[in-house]
This record gives C-alpha cells, sequence and structure tokens, in this order.
C-alpha cells in the first residue's frame, strides 16, 4: 500500500486540467503570459501524478487499489409492475488502470503537456484555445479510465466536442470543412458504439443484488460486470434466485455477440482509422494547428484502437478470433497502401498522415495475431507511435513557422542552418522507420513475431511494408535536411528553448523504450497475461 | 362504470380542485377587462407581468394539490369529477406543471421582445391569450373523456390561431396563421373523425368506458377500431408536427412571433402528447388481442414508433439544408417529436414501464433546450434584423456568453454530453432497447448524429465566421430565460436524477394512468 491509495488519485488526475480550465476562465483574455503558463502548468502536473502512477504500479503488479467506484444516478425501469423485485439502470462514476491503460495515459499527459508548449506559436483566441484544449486532456483521460461504458461514452464525447472547436477554430485555410468531416464521421463511430453499448447493458449487463430494498435487477454499464458474465456463460447460474427461474436473463445469443463485434469494430474503425474510413483522418492531419495534430495523431487515434482492445477484443475474443484473418487483411492494407501513398505525397504533412495509417496497420497486425507477443507489441506500437508522431508534428510545426510551407520541393538542405531541428527530424524519421535501439523498432519487431507464430505469408508480406516506410521516410527526411538549400532558408533560425525542450523529452521517451522496451512491455504484460490465461482457460476449455 | 349522459354541475368542491385552471380563467377574464380600461400610455408589460403572476400562482396551486395527494406512503390515487371526465393525478400534475414553467417563460421572452417589436399592435392581447391556450393545454392533460379532450385541444388551438397571427403588420405572420388554421381544422377534422368510430363502436366518450368495452369491440368490429385509432394518431400527428404530418410547421413558425413558436414546439407538442399517452394506456388498448391473438394494441403501438422513425429521419434530413433559424428550429422540433413519441410507442412489459418518466424528463431538458434556442434567436434576430443563420456569425464576439449558453442548447439537441438532452435521450434509447426495438434505437441514433451537421452549423457560424463586432445588449427578461434554460439544461446534464427521482416519487403506473382504483 502507499499513500497513493488513500486518495481517489484518478479523480484528482482527471480534474486537474478541469481545474486548469477552471482557473484559466477567470484570467482576462489579454493576459496572454499568465493564460500561457497556468495551461502548461495544468499539464504538466498531471504527468508528474502519472509517473508516479506507473511506477507505484510496477511495484504492486495490479492496479486493484486505485480503483473508484460510485453510483451516478439509478433510473428504475418498473413502476409496480413486478412486485418481487426492482429493476433498475444504475449509472456509475467508476475509474481504474490496468497494464492496458496505464500506458497510454501517460502517453496521454506527456504529449499533451509537450503539445501545450508547442501551442505557444497559436496567435488568435489563446485563452479560449487553452481551454478547449485543456477540456480535451480531461476527456481524453478519462477515455483511458473508464470502466462504465457510459462514462466512457461521455468522455468519448467530450474530446470530439473539444477537437471540434480546436480544428474550426484555429486550422489553417480548408479548417471548416476538415472540422465538419471530423464530426460527422467521428459522430458515426460513436453512434455505431454508442448502439453496441446499449445493446451490451442490456444483456450482459445485468447482475442481481440484495440491497437494503430487497432483491434488485441491476442493468449497468459495468465494464467488470460485463466482461464476467461474457466471459463465463454459467455466470448467471449465481445469481440469488436463478435456479428458479432456469434461464439465461442475458440472453446474449451468438448473431447479438456477433452484431455488436461488428458495431465496435466498425465504431472503432473509424477512429483508428481502418482503410476505406480514414479520409477524414489525413484532412485533420493537414489543416489543424500543429499542437492538435500531436494530439489527435499522437492519442485521439489510439483511443480507436485501445476502445477496440478493450471492448472489441476482451469482450468478445471468440468472435476477434475466428476474424483474425479478417483483421489481418485489414491490417496488411492499411500497411501497404499507407506506405505505397506516403511514397507518393509531396505535402510532408500528408507523408506524416499515411505513415499513420501505415503504423496503425501494424497495431491490427499485433491484435491479429491472437497471442501474447502480438497484443504486447499492438501495444507498444500504439504508445510509441503515439510519441514519435507527436514529435515529427512538432516539428512539422516548428519548421512551418519559419518556412510557411511544408512542401517538400519548396525545403531543401535546412540541415545547414537548423542543424539540431534537422537532427530530431532525422532521429524521429529513422525512429518511426523501425531503426532498432528506437522504440518504433520493439513494438513493430514484436507485433510481426507475433503475428509470425500464426500466419506467416501475412507476416511476410507485411515486411514489404517495413521496407517502403524506410523508403519514403527517408525520401521526406533526407529532402528537407539534406540537398540544396534555398536563399530565403539561409537566415533561419534553429529551435528556441521552448521548441527544443518538448524535442528532447520526447525523444527521450523514444530511447528509453527502445533501448529498455522492458519498461513497458513489464506493464503492459501484467493484464495481457490474465487475458490470454482466461481466454484459453473457459473459453476453448469448455 | 355507466355514464353520465346528463351535464353534471360543478360543485364547490369540484372548483377547489381546479383551482389552478380557474385562477388562469379568472386571470384572463380580468386581463381582459384591464386592457381595456387602461390608458395607452400605460406599457402593456404590466400585462405580461400579471399573466405571469397568474401562472406561477397556478403552478404553485398544481404543485401543492400535488404534493397534498402524495402525503404519506402508497399509492397517490386520482381524484376524478364531473362523471370521471376530468382527472387530478399525479401524470397531469407533473405534465401540468411543465407547461406553466413552459408558457411562463414564454411569456419572459414576450416581455423581452414585444416592447420593442412594432409589427405587433395589440401587446396586451399578446401576454393574457396564452392564459386560455394554457388552460387548454390543462384541460388535455387532466381529460378522461374524449369530449373533455377535444375541448381542451380547441381551446388551446384556437388561442393558437389568434397568436401566430399577432404580428399584424407583417404579410408572413397572417399567412402563418391561415395556413395553421386550415391544417389545424384538417386535424381536428380527422381526430373527431376518428373518435366517432370509436364512440360507435364502444358507446362511450369516457376513456375508461371505451376500455370496458374494447375487448367487444375488437370482437366485433376490429376495422373500425383501426380506423378510430388510425384517424385520431393522424390527427394528433398534426398536432404534434411529427412527420409526414408536418408540413405546415416551417411556415408557421417562421411567421408566427418568435415567443409564441416557442409556446406552439414547447406546450402544443406536449399537450397533444400528454393526450395520445392517455388515450393509449387509459383505455386498456396496449392490451387488447382481437380471436386469433394477434395485438390489436402492438399494431397501434408499432404505428407510433413507425410515425416516430419518419419524424426523427425526416425532420433531420429536411433539416441540412435549412438555413432560416426558424424554419430549422421547426425541423428540429420534428425530430423531437419522434423522439418524444419513442417512449409512447413501447408499450410496457414486465421489465420495462418507466415510459412516463423518460417521457417526462425528455419533454422537460426539450422545453428547456428549444426555449433556450428560442431566446437566443430573439436576440439575434433583433440584433442583425433577419432570422437567417448567417445572423449568428461572430456571436463569440459580440455577445461571449450568450453564445456559449447557446452552445450549452445545441449540445444538449444534438444528444451529446454534458447536457439534459443527453439523458433524456439515453434513457429513451435505453428504453427501446430493454424493449428489444432495437430497429428504433438504430433510427434514433443515426438521426441523432445527422442532425450534428446543422446543430453544429450555429456554433460554425458563432465561432468560426467573423461578423459586426458591435456588442448585442440583452434584455433583462430574455436574459433571465437563457440563463434559467442554460442552468437547467446543465443541472439535468449532471444530476438528472433530480428529475428522476421527483417524477418517481409521485407517478405511478398503474394508479395515475390505468383505472386500476
Amino acid at each position: 500500500m502507499s499513500i497513493l491509495s488513500d486518495i481517489p488519485v484518478l479523480s484528482i488526475l482527471l480534474l486537474l486540467p478541469v481545474l486548469g480550465l477552471l482557473v484559466l476562465l477567470l484570467i482576462p483574455k489579454n493576459r496572454h503570459r499568465a493564460i500561457t503558463a497556468v495551461a502548461v502548468v495544468a499539464t504538466l502536473l498531471p504527468i508528474v501524478l502519472s509517473l508516479w502512477l506507473y511506477t507505484d504500479f510496477d511495484k504492486q503488479q495490479g492496479g486493484a487499489t486505485y480503483r473508484e467506484d460510485a453510483v451516478w444516478l439509478e433510473v428504475p425501469v418498473n413502476h409496480e409492475w413486478t412486485q418481487e423485485a426492482d429493476i433498475i439502470f444504475s449509472f456509475d462514476y467508476s475509474l481504474g488502470i490496468d497494464g492496458l491503460s496505464l500506458p497510454l495515459l501517460l502517453l496521454t499527459t506527456v504529449v499533451t503537456a509537450m503539445a501545450a508548449l508547442a501551442a505557444i506559436h497559436v496567435k488568435k483566441r489563446r485563452k479560449a484555445f487553452y481551454a478547449w484544449f485543456l477540456l480535451l486532456e480531461a476527456g481524453m483521460l478519462g477515455v483511458f479510465m473508464a470502466r462504465d461504458l457510459f462514462l466512457f461514452f461521455i468522455f468519448f464525447e467530450i474530446t470530439l466536442v473539444a477537437a471540434y472547436f480546436l480544428i474550426g477554430i484555429w486550422g489553417y485555410y480548408n479548417r471548416e470543412r476538415t472540422a465538419n468531416q471530423f464530426l460527422i464521421y467521428n459522430g458515426i463511430g460513436s453512434a455505431l458504439m454508442l448502439i453496441a453499448f446499449v445493446l451490451l447493458v442490456n444483456t450482459a449487463g445485468f447482475r442481481m443484488e440484495e440491497t437494503a430494498r430487497g432483491l434488485e435487477m441491476i442493468y449497468s454499464g459495468s465494464y467488470a460486470d460485463i466482461l464476467r458474465n461474457l466471459a463465463d456463460p454459467n455466470a448467471w447460474v449465481n445469481l440469488p434466485g436463478a435456479a428458479a427461474g432456469g434461464t439465461n436473463p442475458f440472453e446474449m445469443s451468438g448473431g447479438m455477440a456477433w452484431t455488436i463485434f461488428v458495431l465496435l469494430l466498425i465504431g472503432f474503425g473509424i477512429k483508428l482509422p481502418i482503410f476505406p474510413f480514414h479520409t477524414w483522418m489525413l484532412k485533420v492531419h493537414a489543416e489543424a494547428p500543429p499542437a492538435v495534430v500531436m494530439i489527435h495523431s499522437g492519442i485521439l487515434l489510439k483511443m480507436g484502437a485501445y476502445g477496440f482492445i478493450r471492448f472489441g477484443l476482451l469482450l468478445f475474443p471468440e468472435q476477434a478470433r475466428e476474424w483474425a484473418v479478417a483483421l489481418a487483411t485489414l491490417g496488411l492494407i492499411n500497411l501497404l497502401y499507407g506506405a505505397v501513398l506516403a511514397f507518393r505525397q509531396t505535402e510532408f504533412k500528408l507523408v506524416l498522415a499515411y505513415s499513420s495509417i501505415s503504423h496503425m496497420g501494424i497495431v491490427l497486425l499485433g491484435l491479429a495475431a491472437f497471442n501474447e507477443i502480438g497484443l504486447q507489441g499492438a501495444i507498444v506500437q500504439l504508445v510509441s507511435h503515439g510519441f514519435i508522431s507527436a514529435l515529427l508534428f512538432l516539428i512539422v510545426g516548428s519548421l512551418y513557422e519559419r518556412t510557411g510551407t511544408t512542401e517538400l520541393p519548396a525545403l531543401g538542405g535546412l540541415a545547414r542552418s537548423m542543424p539540431f531541428m534537422s537532427g530530431m527530424l532525422l532521429a524521429a524519421g529513422l525512429a518511426s522507420l523501425g531503426l532498432p535501439g528506437l522504440s518504433g523498432f520493439v513494438g513493430e519487431l514484436l507485433s510481426l513475431l507475433g503475428l509470425f507464430e500464426s500466419m506467416r505469408w501475412v507476416t511476410a508480406a507485411a515486411v514489404l511494408g517495413i521496407i517502403l516506410t524506410a523508403a519514403y521516410m527517408l525520401r521526406s527526411v533526407l529532402g528537407i535536411t539534406f540537398g540544396e538549400r534555398r536563399e530565403e532558408h539561409a537566415a533561419l533560425r534553429d529551435a528556441r528553448f521552448v521548441e527544443a525542450l518538448p524535442m528532447i523529452v520526447l525523444l527521450a521517451f523514444i530511447v528509453l523504450l527502445g533501448c529498455y522496451p522492458s519498461v513497458l512491455t513489464d506493464t503492459v504484460g501484467v493484464s495481457v497475461e490474465g487475458f490470454m490465461d482466461q481466454l484459453f482457460a473457459t473459453r476453448s476449455g469448455g | 362504470m355507466p355514464d353520465n349522459t346528463g351535464f353534471l354541475p360543478l360543485t364547490w368542491p369540484d372548483m377547489l380542485l381546479m383551482a389552478p385552471e380557474l385562477l388562469l380563467g379568472v386571470g384572463f377574464i380580468a386581463l381582459v377587462v384591464l386592457d381595456l380600461f387602461l390608458p395607452r400610455r400605460i406599457s402593456r408589460s404590466w400585462i405580461g407581468g400579471l399573466t405571469l403572476a397568474s401562472l406561477l400562482g397556478a403552478a404553485l396551486l398544481v404543485w401543492l394539490r400535488m404534493n397534498e395527494m402524495n402525503v404519506g406512503a402508497g399509492d397517490a390515487g386520482v381524484l376524478s369529477l364531473l362523471g370521471d371526465s376530468y382527472r387530478i393525478d399525479d401524470f397531469g400534475s407533473l405534465m401540468k406543471l411543465i407547461f406553466l414553467l413552459g408558457t411562463a417563460l414564454v411569456v419572459l421572452l414576450g416581455l423581452g421582445t414585444a416592447s420593442r417589436d412594432d409589427a405587433i399592435t395589440d401587446k396586451g392581447e399578446y401576454y393574457y391569450l396564452l392564459l386560455p391556450a394554457a388552460i387548454g393545454a390543462m384541460a388535455m392533460a387532466s381529460s378522461a373523456n374524449l369530449v373533455t379532450l377535444y375541448i381542451g385541444l380547441e381551446l388551446m388551438s384556437m388561442t393558437s390561431y389568434v397568436l401566430v397571427a399577432m404580428r399584424r403588420r407583417n404579410d408572413r405572420s397572417a399567412e402563418a396563421a391561415f395556413k395553421y388554421v386550415v391544417t389545424g381544422s384538417i386535424s381536428s377534422a380527422f381526430i373527431l373523425f376518428g373518435m366517432s368510430y370509436l364512440y360507435g363502436v364502444t358507446g362511450s366518450v369516457q376513456l375508461s368506458g371505451i376500455g370496458q368495452a374494447l375487448p367487444m369491440a375488437v370482437e366485433n368490429y376490429e376495422a373500425f377500431v383501426y380506423v378510430g385509432f388510425g384517424m385520431m394518431l393522424a390527427g394528433f400527428g398534426v398536432k404534434v408536427a411529427a412527420a409526414p404530418f408536418h408540413a405546415w410547421s416551417l411556415d408557421v413558425y417562421q411567421g408566427a412571433p418568435t415567443p409564441v413558436a416557442a409556446f406552439l414546439t414547447v406546450v402544443s407538442k406536449g399537450a397533444t402528447l400528454a393526450v395520445v399517452l392517455r388515450i393509449l394506456y387509459s383505455t386498456g388498448l396496449f392490451a387488447a388481442i382481437d380471436a386469433s391473438g394477434k395485438g390489436v394494441g402492438d399494431d397501434m403501438f408499432f404505428a407510433v414508433l413507425l410515425v416516430a422513425a419518419i419524424a426523427m429521419l425526416v425532420g433531420t434530413l429536411a433539416a441540412l439544408r435549412q438555413l432560416n433559424v426558424k424554419r430549422l428550429l421547426a425541423l428540429s422540433g420534428v425530430a423531437n417529436a419522434g423522439y418524444l413519441l419513442v417512449p409512447i410507442g413501447l408499450s410496457i412489459t414486465m421489465v420495462h414501464s418507466n415510459n412516463v418518466t423518460e417521457l417526462i424528463f425528455y419533454l422537460a431538458a426539450y422545453l428547456l433546450m428549444t426555449i433556450g434556442a428560442f431566446a437566443v434567436l430573439t436576440v439575434v434576430s433583433r440584433a442583425v434584423g433577419h432570422d437567417e443563420l448567417r445572423g449568428f456569425a461572430g456571436m463569440y464576439y459580440r455577445a461571449p456568453w450568450t453564445a456559449a449558453a447557446m452552445v450549452i442548447f445545441l449540445l444538449s439537441l444534438a444528444g451529446l454530453p454534458i447536457s439534459g438532452g443527453f439523458f433524456g435521450k439515453l434513457f429513451i434509447l435505453l428504453g427501446a432497447a430493454n424493449a428489444k426495438a432495437y430497429w428504433i434505437v438504430a433510427a434514433m441514433v443515426l438521426s441523432s448524429v445527422i442532425s450534428y451537421y446543422f446543430y453544429f452549423g450555429f456554433i460554425r457560424q458563432m465561432f468560426m465566421r467573423g461578423g459586426s463586432e458591435e456588442r448585442i445588449t440583452i434584455p433583462p427578461a430574455i436574459g433571465i430565460v437563457i440563463w434559467f434554460c442554460a442552468a437547467g439544461t446543465l443541472i439535468l446534464g449532471v444530476y438528472p436524477e433530480l428529475l428522476v427521482e421527483g417524477i418517481d416519487a409521485v407517478f405511478s403506473f398503474q394508479g395515475d394512468l390505468m383505472n386500476v382504483e
């Protein structure tokens, strides 16, 4: 036990950005320095807390002590219709962490703080910018901590609204159209998710409890209950009073399970994004302000993958395993399509956008492997890509600030005038293409290693994608840093301290994960091991 | 229960029970006389203030009656008067509170706008005519007899026709009123036609009497039962502006003074929904089955759900290209009529019978967000001189706090957290899924997503487009409406249990809606 377990750490972590937001609202809007200072401090404090949680978690090997559960509201569904029992819908405020969410939580706090520093380029309406920015952070932290389906949904929608404002007001020329497309695509995604959640709550979210008011039948979005009910088809037998009825109240038919699984796959697939649903995300990469793209590419896309792992894969492993080949195919398409298209782009931001699609393909491949290494690889890839793409877009933002362009033909030879930033860009590019010693390598290696066990030929094809990655990354990075220098770029200044600091921090995390991947894999392993054991013990056996 | 064919006198105890309605009636007559004799130079805002006072007084009386009826444990029971044609029960009282609150907010809106609107010549009438409309709505919520119900409906409709025409110096207003009279009369004709069939096959105009005779009627005259209920549904469909019966609402809202449009969207719609709910349940229709075991009730409930689904989808799809804010809000009202019809159309099952809680909760949330949006619209349209969406451009600079309140209303209308609209929709969704009506779940969610596009269209204008930088001043009366609605929407979004518990504490399905004594 540590002192952290006596206080509601997770709620405090969630409330820090909200607190920052409230303080921010009190500051007059022309006090730019004060506004920036408050925003940066409000994003730095969560890092401290999440780092503390991370180290503490490793010692305890589990996050059970941090769980926070409280009933938010209860709605009776029946009115003296059945006399013997009360049926209620229960909405819970329930937060928790495990090996799957903790690394992503750390990623969120770090990348958000670095993006807050990068946002010093924002000139107009700075107060409103940071207000939405902090709300976005609260939403993202909530998404990774929520252990109730509806709470998850609420946080998910908060990030949607906040990001809409950030893209639509502070983006580049096509910002409004981009914000709309972002809203509609993600709106459809979360709508499918909501349908799936409503169905889940009405079937597996059922439990019975002896309370002071007598026997109560409760429908809730409690993740733990749903997981338990779905994992053990005979869980209902132990319900009080169930033996008399003799029927399973969950009524999760095969068709229903498949429907929910497919809804979740498409819903989160739009966010991930999976191949045919990716167009909105290209626009966001190109049009959103750099600080928001850092968050979008670094964290928001990860929410899609996280949601699919937590709700699709962990709740419906049988369905996912049956569709493993389909998942692998989708992953392969993402990987190759993204890589080939990235090779053809002349706009650096689009190169990176397609590269994100390509790297998300590796996540899908890791999941499709359906073994511990693959799953671990997928999560490592998520975290690693989060840091790498945040770093890349941070550099892109600083480059654009100086040169006013991100077109590859218009850039070149920047290494001479900006040695530090060029070095950073090269390092990030190398991390992205999977150079050993940097984090990208670990994620790709583990994912493909896992996949090699189950689908050799797919793995062979995937290696092609890795080679392509090296080709397009080096083409664009070297094109920017070396080659002929343009006259107008000769006098450009290298990174200032406020720009250099976040770059160094992000690169430090990339190197750390690359050299000591066990920092991450140990944490992830805690949750992954349990999952696989449970999967093979209860499902395959009986 | 035999029908009372003769007319029954209103006794003194009855009058005590009807005190809220009577207070409004007395207030109405007093204000008519006052308006006549009050010198012209005295501002008609005083009449608005008195109208507001009588509405709040009536609300207080309803509240007191409801509390008195729910003292102690057990069933609250029903107080019926005039030969059981008028019921004082908790369902009616809850609905009346909503109507009175809605009307009071509308009067406040009127106070903030009418004095500056030169098109309105009779500023006194503009306020006190809302009183008989409110009485009509209250009578609808309380009626247990087709005739009483119809009288309440017509009282509300007739006054609304006049109210729509209130901007006498404006052509659109006259056009709107004429269209409203014609469509309203057609809908009344449908309703009366349906009622006559029901009376023909059951021999009663009492809802309970119809309920007793219904099994026999279904056995012998099944087709007539369908025609009767079907025609009534169509007629009420017009009144709630549910697609495909909604075409009138766009022109009428556009022409009517904005506060009157708000009254039509919220109170008129709510009262009609209350009536539909009462007819479907108090007649025991939900349990009616024909000789082959097929549920006649199920068919009618399915018809309600079908209208609901069409209303949601047509309302949202049509709103995508709409650029006039009043017409847009009219279409949003069509879609919301669809959402509100879902709990009515779900029927009740063993596991799920909190339809009324869902309905009242969403109606309350809908009232707050819609009147709030209309209030913002009055401010904006006065500042820019038209009702087009582009008038909202640059609101962020012109009135930042009002823009923030509008964001709350829009999020609530779109069903996004954290707002009353989110929980209202979520409760209905969960109910629908619990009753295994999955297709309606899909329709609701789908139309909500489509609606993001045009609700966020407001946000685009307010926050992303520039316009005049001139500050907009907000009249205090409208400021009160906006912030009351915004606070209410937020409270329902953070702590919905407040209202849910309030409803559950007084309302009981069997005691209040069915005729279980």
